[in-house]
């Protein structure tokens, strides 16, 4: 081998080596800071655990850390739900914590003796930046790399996913929104390629976001509904049939593996649709192959005829038997509650109940997109000018993505990746056009100039540039437009991340007089009180979104949690809560209840207190025992607890305890005692007297008071 | 209640009558107390019991071991005992430390008694005297009556005693005084001539008690200082030989008063703080040393916001503020954590082995420990560790596997039981240690990189694909 080969054998290779350090460096940075910047609540507050879910994930992350996989996965855990228990293992999606604690022997393996907590305070930004990554061999496979790149930018500080995934959120869609990424991801490059391995890898991939999600129902309603466009729009391939049916059937067979899925995937009318793709598959493969052995296409149209009637009449009669029968469980309420926005409002208050599950306001779109709410559409135009298989895919993950974002506000985390990735799609194809335009100018001049003879089609291509002289112009006016906007998003990112999604919840933050930072405390004060306090086996009652944080931080027996497995536990709750003393004291002692914990705002100015969250305390406990009746609450539609509230208002237990000698307190200066500052009004009753429960602690700013239930009086 | 107590008075009057009867006999009858002053100090709930015997030999051979004897619920409270001999007359005197190791005495005593031997320096002849102050001090000896009281009551104590000095010796003449926190004295038995005055009460001066002659009385008064106790104490001190000892303290601490009954009501404890809740506590000191760094004031749900750290060069304070006060029977643990510069802390001896000086105790102030445990972490590879204590402990060794260790380190525990505040004094742990251990990490982590860039160049250069 001489010199000069080996030199020509390098040169394409630098070239390409060159181009590799960038771009390797490049999301080398994007990784690097998915990851740092959703360390603020970390740097502003501690590494602690955030909200309320995350607590119940790193509880039981915890149990499984120091018990082993298979104590979790057979855990009973009577803590919860007093006194009907919880079977853990078999009501919960175990990937995030399993991985958690993959992570924690992982480390400790290398001799990093990190705490668990750490681990579970930094899983969900490790996984957003994994994501990031996903992001880019995504856009490369539906676009270029250069999308790819711009997809992994924008998804690294998109405010839609850093709600879910800030250091401390340890909840399942840190996790989750990787796995729904990968596994689509995985699943077009299957159907690109054709190949087995992808398909494969991509029910693993499946498989992991089941294990880690009840959102999973998404890819599963997803990808068939894609297939089927295809089949629809004549799109169909060898390649598709290999796809879909090894992501099925072994995403089928492993997702069983989940103790919550479960037979599911066959039993439930959710999953339906998939099956019924997946035989409409077999039934389009058999066309083709009879296709293939029949020439004569009369008799195969006749052919065809038959077999499509059959085939689509065995899949509704079989439906309606399984249906009929039972075997094939009907559609969840919450299914139904994404498909009609009003449903959960009439049929179910307590999925209704919770704020994130309202329906989208627009300018909570504008907060968590920014500028790719408009890049979107411009994406989706880039996106039909080149279809193709991906494209489809990405396009309709888009729009149904979208749909959901608008029915729920937590959503939007969902379409997120998706408005990323078309964005960046849009981002990338105007950026490129308008360089080459640039650039192909400049190289046409410098042909120009050096070798005076040019081709036609340059000199044709100059002669068009000089006739637009202002295009060279408004290339770079468009391209520093875009750069602006871009630095514009990124500002907002940050911003939002900053003030709006990186604040634990538990522990609040205010501005003092004197412009200091003031820490309100007060839940984990409680909760530790319990903790320490109380007997060990003591029962505690609250409202069922404080469940999760005291056992997990008071460790104490809770009677409702999180969990809202049982609406009619949580509804005998609810009727305690609403009902007079005397009546609410009977149900607390048949639920053997030893403190009652309620959290009050009126001394801080607290806005989501029990007193606020109160009428769905009401609704869902009238739902169940219609003794309650919601109207006995208000005067004249109008919720109040001033003078003028309604008299079972000023009397029902949760007004007693969350007011009781309240009356004597002054909290605002040149405002009469007991004047509630979450309400700004002044109490209507002030003389409360408790009989069978009694003040055990209110913490120092009154936000969490906790009572103890008296033992009953003696008869004689 | 008063049934009660007068029941154990005449318990204890039969008691003393017998004993009038029964004395006689028992240890060495070489001394005779000419004089005894006892001072009691009863202000918080470590008791200080300041004695101060004249002793003289009136037996035929010179002697040096004086006896002490104390009951045993007194020995079962007790953290320690000390004893001086006073030297020299008025204004010019001086005293020397003397050893005091607890005894048996061979023949039964006529009263149930544990004995403390105190070892003089020189003998006492024949017919001389000398001077000896002991200190006593007693920990969980005030019993809170009633042992129950509401947020807005006072917290009342009984402390039980008795009258005359419990000592195997003749005492000539002896006088006890009482020192309560306030003038708030609900009853007290009087063994005339008892005297009281403002917040001190005076037995005595009795004259000829022969020897185990006793007169039990008790006080009953207020005490509404913080009855503060931590049960236990793990106190870990990690040394690395890069320039740091990291500190961390965790405290199980309790409130040993009077248990706290029925409502705690936030608005009385706000708005009436002196009224309300006089014996729960709030606030604590603790003295660190000076240029200490990182502090951290946490529990196993989070960091605790209040908190307040002063340093200065000569020594660092922090006040820390459990999450809720504390009242009688509740509860708190938190961990406490600091750094502290290396240099001021570890030295080498002349033998070529290093130490570590750093204080025994604990750094709340005033804190009574229940049992206090010193776990000293030395770095990976030091060997040979011997600890240095001036009062006897248990101790053990462990390992430990930090950060980056493969062979663990070597930690030495320390135990003691019953820690009160006089116990705080400096102790030292020899070892010995190669500074090329200190390599063993960095080198450990510089080589884990070198093949992770290793593997990626290969990568990069190696061609893996099956067809060209």
């Amino acid at each position: 081998m001489s010199n000069s080969s080996t030199s020509d054998l390098l040169k394409p290779f630098k070239l390409k080596t060159k181009q590799q350090e960038l771009l390797i460096s490049i999301l080398c940075l994007v990784y690097i800071l998915a990851f740092i910047t959703r360390l603020f609540s970390v740097l502003r507050y501690e590494s602690m655990i955030h909200e309320f879910d995350p607590y119940f994930n790193y509880r039981t992350t915890l149990y499984l850390t120091q018990h082993g996989f298979y104590d979790f996965w057979n855990w009973f855990d009577y803590e919860s739900w007093y006194p009907l228990g919880r079977i853990v293992g078999g009501t919960l999606y175990p990937g995030l914590m399993v991985t958690a604690a993959l992570i924690y022997r992982l480390l400790h393996f290398l001799r990093f003796a990190v705490h668990i907590r750490e681990v579970c305070v930094l899983t969900a930004p490790f996984f957003a930046s994994n994501t990031t990554l996903v992001a880019y061999f995504f856009g490369k496979e539906i676009w270029d790399s250069g999308a790819g790149l711009v997809a992994a930018i924008l998804i690294a500080v998109c405010p839609g996913y850093i709600s879910r995934s800030v250091a401390g959120s340890y909840d399942n869609e840190g996790v989750a929104i990787f796995a729904l990424l990968f596994t689509f991801y995985l699943f077009v490059k299957a159907v690109n390629k054709g190949s087995l391995a992808w398909g494969l890898a991509s029910a693993f991939g499946y498989f992991y976001m089941v294990s880690a999600w009840g959102g999973y129902i998404f890819i599963i309603n997803l990808i068939p509904l894609y297939v089927l466009v295809l089949l629809i729009t004549g799109r169909y391939s060898m390649r598709l049939y290999v796809a879909y049916n090894c992501m099925y059937i072994l995403g089928m067979l492993l997702a069983m593996q989940i103790r919550f899925v479960g037979f599911q995937h066959v039993q439930s009318g959710e999953h339906m649709a998939a099956m019924g793709v997946f035989f409409l598959m077999q039934v389009f493969y058999f066309l083709d192959w009879v296709k293939h052995m029949l020439s004569d296409t009369k008799l195969f149209q006749e052919f065809l005829s038959i077999t499509v009637t059959c085939a689509v009449a065995a899949g509704g009669i079989a439906l309606g038997v399984g249906v009929a029968s039972g075997y094939i469980s009907p559609w969840t309420g919450r299914f139904y509650s994404l498909l009609d926005p009003t449903y959960a409002k009439d049929h179910i208050p307590i999925i209704a109940s919770v704020s994130e599950h309202q329906p989208t306001a627009w300018s909570s779109f504008m907060f968590d997109f920014h500028i790719l709410l408009f890049l979107f559409p411009a994406g989706l135009y880039f996106c039909f000018k080149r279809l193709s298989d991906a494209t489809i895919f990405i396009v309709m993950y888009g729009l149904t993505s979208m749909y959901f974002a608008g029915v729920m506000v937590r959503l939007i985390l969902v379409a997120t990746p998706a408005v990323c990735l078309i964005s960046a799609i849009a981002v990338s194809a105007t950026v490129k056009n308008l360089t080459v335009l640039l650039r192909s100018k400049n190289k046409v001049a410098q042909i120009g100039s050096t070798k005076g003879t040019s081709s036609a089609k340059a000199s044709s291509k100059a002669s068009l540039d000089q006739s637009q002289p202002f295009q060279k112009n408004g290339a770079m006016a468009l391209l520093f437009g875009a750069f602006y906007l871009l630095s514009r998003y990124a500002t907002h990112c940050t911003w939002v991340t900053s003030e709006a999604y990186s604040s634990p919840s538990i522990v609040l933050a205010a501005r003092g007089a004197h412009g200091n930072r003031v820490i309100f405390d007060d839940y984990r004060e409680a909760y530790f009180w319990l903790r320490q306090n109380t007997p060990p086996d003591a029962k505690v009652m609250s409202w069922w979104d404080y469940g999760y944080q005291i056992t997990a931080m008071g460790n104490r027996t809770v009677i409702v949690d999180n969990n809202t497995w049982n609406n009619t536990h949580i509804a005998t709750v609810g009727r305690a809560m609403s009902s007079y003393e005397d009546e609410a004291y009977e149900i607390i002692r048949s639920l053997d209840v030893d403190y009652v914990l309620v959290v009050f705002g009126g001394v801080t100015g607290y806005s989501s207190d029990d007193i606020n969250k109160f009428l769905w305390m009401v609704r869902i406990g009238g739902g169940v025992f219609p003794v309650i009746k919601e109207p006995d609450y208000l005067v004249n539609g109008e919720y109040r607890v001033d003078k003028g509230a309604a008299p079972k208002m000023l009397n029902c237990l949760m007004y007693k305890l969350s007011y009781y000698r309240f009356g004597e307190m002054m909290t605002e200066y040149g405002k009469p005692p007991g004047y509630d500052r979450a309400r700004g009004v002044e109490i209507g009753n002030k003389d409360i007297k408790l009989e069978h429960l009694e003040e055990a602690f209110t913490t120092s700013n009154w936000i969490v008071r906790i009572y103890k239930v008296k033992p009953p009086n003696n008869r004689w | 209640m008063e049934a009660w107590i007068r029941a154990r008075v005449t318990l204890a009057l039969t008691l003393f009558a017998l004993l009038f009867f029964v004395s006689r006999s028992s240890p060495p009858r070489q001394f005779v107390i000419s004089n005894a002053e006892r001072r009691i100090d009863l202000s918080s709930h470590i008791i200080n019991v300041h004695l101060t015997l004249k002793v003289e030999n009136t037996g035929t051979r010179p002697a040096s071991e004086v006896v002490l004897a104390l009951t045993p619920t007194e020995v079962d409270h007790l953290a320690m005992v000390d004893a001086l001999a006073i030297k020299g007359k008025r204004k010019k005197t001086t005293s020397v430390h003397l050893e005091v190791k607890p005894t048996e005495l061979p023949d039964a005593p006529p009263i149930d008694a544990k004995y403390f031997t105190i070892y003089l320096a020189d003998p006492l002849n024949s017919g001389e005297s000398t001077t000896l102050e002991v200190l006593y001090v007693f920990m969980h000896f005030l019993e809170p009556f009633p042992a129950e009281i509401a947020q807005s009551e006072s917290q009342l104590v009984f402390y039980h005693d008795t009258a005359l000095i419990l000592s195997p010796y003749h005492i000539k003449q002896q006088t006890t005084f009482i020192k309560t926190p306030s003038t708030k004295v609900e009853s007290f038995i009087r063994v005339e001539p008892t005297n009281r005055v403002g917040t001190e009460i005076k037995y005595g001066p009795y004259e000829d008690c022969p020897p185990y002659s006793i007169s039990p009385i008790h006080v009953h008064f207020e005490n509404n200082s913080p009855f503060a106790v931590v049960e236990e104490l793990v106190q870990e001190i990690e040394i690395s030989h890069w320039g740091n000892i990291q500190v961390t303290e965790h405290y199980t601490l309790v409130h040993a008063g009077a248990r706290h009954k029925g409502v705690f009501s936030r608005v009385d404890y706000q708005s009436r703080q002196f009224s309300n809740g006089a014996s729960s506590f709030r606030y604590l000191l603790a003295r660190l040393p000076a240029r200490v760094h990182s502090v951290y004031y946490r529990d196993e749900i989070g960091n605790i916001s209040s908190s307040h750290l002063r340093t200065n060069s000569l020594k660092s304070e922090l006040e820390i503020e459990p999450r809720y006060p504390l009242f009688g029977g509740w509860k708190a643990t938190f961990v406490i954590g600091y750094g502290l510069p290396l240099q001021d802390f570890l030295f080498e001896s002349s033998d070529d082995k290093r130490y570590l000086n750093f204080t025994f105790g604990c750094p709340l102030i005033g804190m009574v420990v229940d049992k206090l445990t010193i776990k000293v972490v030395l770095p990976e590879g030091s060997t040979d560790p011997s600890p240095v204590v001036p009062f006897p402990v248990e101790h053990r060794l462990e390992a430990k596997y930090s950060s980056l260790d493969v062979i663990g380190r070597t930690v030495v525990v320390l135990e003691k039981k019953n820690f009160v505040p006089m116990h705080n004094s400096h102790f030292q742990v020899y070892y010995t240690f190669n500074p090329i251990f200190m390599l063993a990490e960095p080198l450990m982590l510089a080589s884990a990189f070198f093949m992770f860039f290793v593997a990626c160049v290969a990568y990069i250069h190696i061609d893996l694909s099956i067809r060209k």
